[in-house]
Order: C-alpha cells, then sequence, then structure tokens
C-alpha cells in the first residue's frame, strides 16, 4: 500500500513536470495556422515544417553552431584552470586559502546582471565584442567557481595516502598527476565538465549582452525573434524543443551524480 | 583530511586567480568606477562622492523592485523546500529502472535552458494557444497573465516551482540515501511513529544538504532574470519587475551608468550578507560533523 502511495506521488509529480515540456513538442508539430485556429490535444496535421525551417535558415542553425562554440571553449578553459586549483585547495593548506574559496563561491553569488554592463564596455574595448572568446571568458565568471568547488568534493575523497604511495614509488609529480589522479578523479571531471557545459548553455543575459551578429547565442535568437517579428510559435516553441535535447541526451549518464553538481560538490 | 601547509600551492591557484581577476575584479571595480562619478557625456567624468547611493537608497522605484524581490523568494522558498522534501521521501528507495526513470525525468526541468523555460510558459499559460491559460479560462476562472498582475504572479511562481523543485528534490533526496537501513530498523523496534522518523532521522540527515539547497534557491531566485524577462518581460506595468530585470532596464536601457552602478554593488552586498551567513553555518556544520 505504502509503495503504491510512494509512485502515486512521483507520477503526479513528474506529470506536472512533463505537462508543459509536452505542450512546446505539441505546439512544435503545429502548423502556425493549426496552433492559432484550434485548441487539441495533439496535432492533427503532423508536420515537421518548424524543424525544416530551423535547418535549412542560417539565422536559426547559427544559432546553435555559435553556442556550442563558445559552451566547449568555456568548459574547456573552465576546467583547465580549475583542475590545478581544486588539487591545490584539497591537498595543501597555505596563505588565505579559504577566503580564497569563499571569494571564488562568491563569483557564483553575483547577479550576471550586475556584469552585464562592464563586461559589455570591457569587451568592447579589448576589440572581443561579438566573438565566442568574449562569452566563453565571461561565462567563467560563474563557471570556474563552479568547477573548483565539484572537482574540490570530488578530490577530498581520494585518500592522500594514494599521492604518497606514488612518490614512494618514484613517479614525479606530473606523472602522478597524469596517470594515477586523472583517472581516479575522471567521474569528477566529467560531471564538473557536464556542469560547465550546462550553466554556459542555460545562460541568456551576458550572451545576449556581448553578442550581436557573428556569435549570436541560440537563446539570444529565440528572445529577439519573439519580440520582433513576433508570434512564429511553432518554429520557436521546435528551437526550444533542440535547446532541450543536448541535456536530455546526457543526463542518464550523470543521474547519481546531478545532486552533487548541483550543490557544488557539497553532497 | 589533513592538509600540508604549502606556499607554492599558491601557483596552481595562480591561473585560476588571474582568469577570475579579468573576469570579474575588472568589471566590478569599473562598476566602483562608475557608482561615484557622473558625467555629461564625451567621457568626461567627474566625483560626485556618495550621491548615486543616497539616491538608490531613497529611490521609490528601487523600494518597489526590493519589496517585489523578497516577497517572490520568500513565497517560492516556502512552497519548493517543503514540496521538494515532500517528493523526496516517496522517491523509490531501491536502485533499480523505476529510480533511475524518476532522477531523470524529475531532473529534466533543471537542465532547460532558462530562456526556454520562459517560452515553454509563455505558451503554456496564453489563454488562446495553452494547456494552462486555456483550461483555466474554460472552467469560468478569468486568467490572464499579460494584463493581471495576480495572473502574472501566478505565472511565474508556478514556472518558478517547476523549474526548481526539483534541485531541492534532488539534494534532499541525496541526504535520505546517507542514511543507514539499521537506523530505520531502529526505529521500527521502537515503533517510532512515521513523523517521529522524519522529525529524529530523516531532518538531522538532511539538515546539511537542505541548507545548501535553501542557499542556492535564495541566491539564484535573487537574481532571476530571464525566465519573468522571457514570460512578462517584467510587466504589467511594473507588476514582475525584480531587481536584475530594474537594474538591466537602468543600465542598458536608459544608460544611467552612475545610479545602476550603486545599484549594483548595494544589490550584490545583499546577496553577499545572506550567502555570507548561510556559508559560516555551513562550513561550521562540517566541522561538527567532521570531528
Amino acid at each position: 500500500m505504502r509503495i503504491n502511495k510512494s509512485a502515486l506521488v512521483m507520477i503526479l509529480y513528474i506529470v506536472f513536470l512533463l505537462l508543459p515540456i509536452y505542450w512546446l513538442l505539441n505546439m512544435s508539430l503545429k502548423t502556425n495556422q493549426e496552433i492559432l485556429s484550434t485548441f487539441s490535444l495533439w496535432p492533427n496535421e503532423l508536420t515537421f515544417d518548424n524543424y525544416k525551417v530551423i535547418f535549412t535558415d542560417p539565422s536559426w542553425y547559427g544559432g546553435y553552431i555559435n553556442s556550442i562554440i563558445y559552451v566547449v571553449l568555456n568548459t574547456i578553459i573552465s576546467l583547465s584552470v580549475a583542475i590545478p586549483a581544486a588539487y591545490a585547495f584539497s591537498r595543501y593548506s597555505f596563505m588565505g586559502d579559504k577566503h580564497l574559496f569563499f571569494w571564488l563561491l562568491t563569483n557564483r553569488m553575483a547577479p550576471p546582471a550586475v556584469f552585464a554592463l562592464p563586461f559589455f564596455q570591457l569587451y568592447s574595448s579589448v576589440g572581443l565584442f561579438d566573438t565566442h572568446i568574449a562569452v566563453a571568458l565571461a561565462h567563467t565568471l560563474f563557471n570556474v567557481p563552479l568547477a573548483v568547488w565539484i572537482l574540490e568534493g570530488f578530490m577530498r575523497g581520494v585518500p592522500k595516502e594514494i599521492d604518497e604511495t606514488a612518490y614512494i614509488d618514484g613517479y614525479s609529480f606530473f606523472a602522478f598527476f597524469r596517470k594515477i589522479f586523472m583517472p581516479l578523479i575522471a567521474p569528477g571531471i566529467g560531471v564538473a565538465a557536464f556542469f560547465c557545459f550546462m550553466f554556459s548553455w542555460v545562460e541568456l543575459l551576458l550572451s545576449r549582452t556581448l553578442t550581436s551578429v557573428d556569435a549570436k547565442s541560440i537563446a539570444a535568437t529565440m528572445t529577439r525573434t519573439a519580440s520582433a517579428s513576433g508570434l512564429d510559435w511553432g518554429v520557436l516553441s521546435a528551437a526550444g524543443i533542440l535547446t532541450i535535447i543536448p541535456g536530455a541526451l546526457v543526463i542518464y549518464f550523470v543521474r547519481n551524480h546531478i545532486a552533487k553538481g548541483f550543490a557544488l560538490g557539497r553532497v | 583530511m589533513k592538509k600540508t601547509p604549502n606556499q607554492k600551492a599558491w601557483f596552481m591557484v595562480l591561473p585560476v586567480l588571474i582568469l577570475v581577476s579579468f573576469s570579474a575584479i575588472i568589471p566590478l571595480m569599473t562598476v566602483v568606477n562608475y557608482s561615484v562619478q557622473d558625467t555629461f557625456g564625451n567621457n568626461e567624468f567627474f566625483w560626485v562622492g556618495l550621491e548615486w547611493f543616497e539616491e538608490i537608497l531613497h529611490s521609490e522605484r528601487i523600494h518597489d523592485a526590493l519589496g517585489r524581490q523578497v516577497l517572490f523568494t520568500v513565497i517560492i522558498l516556502c512552497i519548493e523546500v517543503p514540496l521538494g522534501i515532500f517528493v523526496a521521501l516517496h522517491m523509490p528507495k531501491k536502485n533499480g529502472l523505476w529510480a533511475s526513470l524518476c532522477l531523470v525525468l524529475v531532473a529534466l526541468p533543471l537542465l532547460i535552458p532558462w530562456n526556454v523555460v520562459g517560452t515553454i510558459w509563455q505558451i503554456f499559460g496564453r489563454i488562446d494557444i495553452g494547456l494552462l491559460g486555456y483550461t483555466l479560462n474554460q472552467l469560468g476562472i478569468d486568467y490572464n497573465y499579460t494584463q493581471n498582475t495576480y495572473d502574472a504572479w501566478f505565472t511565474i511562481i508556478i514556472m518558478d516551482v517547476w523549474h526548481w523543485t526539483s534541485l531541492v528534490v534532488l539534494l534532499s533526496y541525496a541526504g535520505l540515501r546517507s542514511i543507514p537501513d539499521a537506523y530505520y530498523q531502529a526505529a521500527k523496534i521502537d515503533q517510532a511513529s512515521r513523523w517521529s522518523i522524519f522529525r529524529y532521522i530523516e531532518l538531522p540527515k538532511m539538515k546539511g544538504v537542505l541548507l545548501i539547497a535553501i542557499l542556492l534557491r535564495f541566491m539564484d531566485s535573487f537574481m532571476i532574470y530571464t525566465e519573468p524577462f522571457v514570460v512578462t518581460g517584467g510587466g504589467p506595468g511594473n507588476a514582475t519587475t525584480f531587481l536584475s530585470i530594474d537594474l538591466v532596464k537602468m543600465a542598458i536601457g536608459q544608460f544611467d551608468l552612475g545610479p545602476a552602478a550603486a545599484f549594483s554593488l548595494i544589490y550584490f552586498l545583499v546577496i553577499l550578507l545572506v550567502s555570507w551567513v548561510f556559508y559560516t553555518v555551513m562550513v561550521n556544520m562540517d566541522k561538527e560533523n567532521g570531528s
């Protein structure tokens, strides 16, 4: 009886979560005419035209490509600086380490709205406005602290005796790091990469402020289309569905680490 | 774990320090710079001291936005935290297909781009083409989020609950999973009621993760921008203009650099202060558990 009640609660909650997503999917498979003329729970004339528009119009699919470029750049930059730093935080105590650790977190707490205008001016003045690297660098503001915190959480779980044994066995620091330590924390690196990817992918305000044409992100494309030419609901829905797919594809692999990632490695 | 004192570790932290300095300290100093100066254009600035701060602290517009922001954050915390705990208690305890499926589906909203979350609810709530808006109106409830303040709030809040309750669920679930079975068996022998199991076994074990969940939800809801911007654009009127939306309007829309900068700093400090309190409690709790 108890199991049934639990299942019922879960099913109700999941239906609540999936209903709006289903509705978006439903919209994306209808023609605009059908969307506006009849109200139906499923598409009567199933059409993939909305998706066809996105895959053939450069201003749409370009948005995805731009987003993916800066997201990947950001993930690489964030991880390559965060891995050594996280190792230092997890293994050594040094002057100001606790303050530095908290200061990093404060950047995760900074409202992007505070930084939008200064970023715009900073990157304009160094000639990086409307480039992928500008958005990638701007997103390090919250992704580097995130990556450091997540990786530190994973690295703390690796006993220090492993480091010491490796040194006794004659490994140099870099050989130890590459051959022994990295494989041990590979899941942690995967999770950190996933979250850098995710938070860069979902962010709108900074990517919209820092790009105009050449590096315009899909999020910016979507909001601008919605406000300008107005009400092409079908294409807008299809674009939305396509942005959900990357997350939905990898979610299965990180399912046991999602809580840890969102909690900055503190679970 | 005892850490080795090693000042050379600074070199490993240095890349992070340089990068974050570039993407955080330089912009922040720009903000500080604007906050104490005024301009007549032509890039000529002159010192005005704390004038902008005074103006912001006495500004009706900011007070209203702050009020709405606090109200919003309190409401969503009051809904999301209990609801999240409740759902987490009903998550399947055994590993298996059903548990994996629940985890994946529950986590799904967290991974949707924020502007798409906005788009989803913008469509879902519309009275002509949205399931929610259409159904409510068919039921005889006069619902229209683009015109009615309360409906706009209702939409934004239910959207945030939809989007972020799963975070509380996942964190609480992670906390619950760390409770050994022996605890439940002992409770069974003592014939503890469901409530006392929750109160004396589950809640204390969830305390740490719940604190993080509340901290994260506070932080993120306090700087919410994208979702309400897409759904209501801050309207009707100014009804859903939260702090971030107001700040962007002021800084990029009207280009009032001085006031916007002063506003930014106060805004950031408020978040920092609350987060610091949470962080201190968190660290102290870690220490208690560690020793």
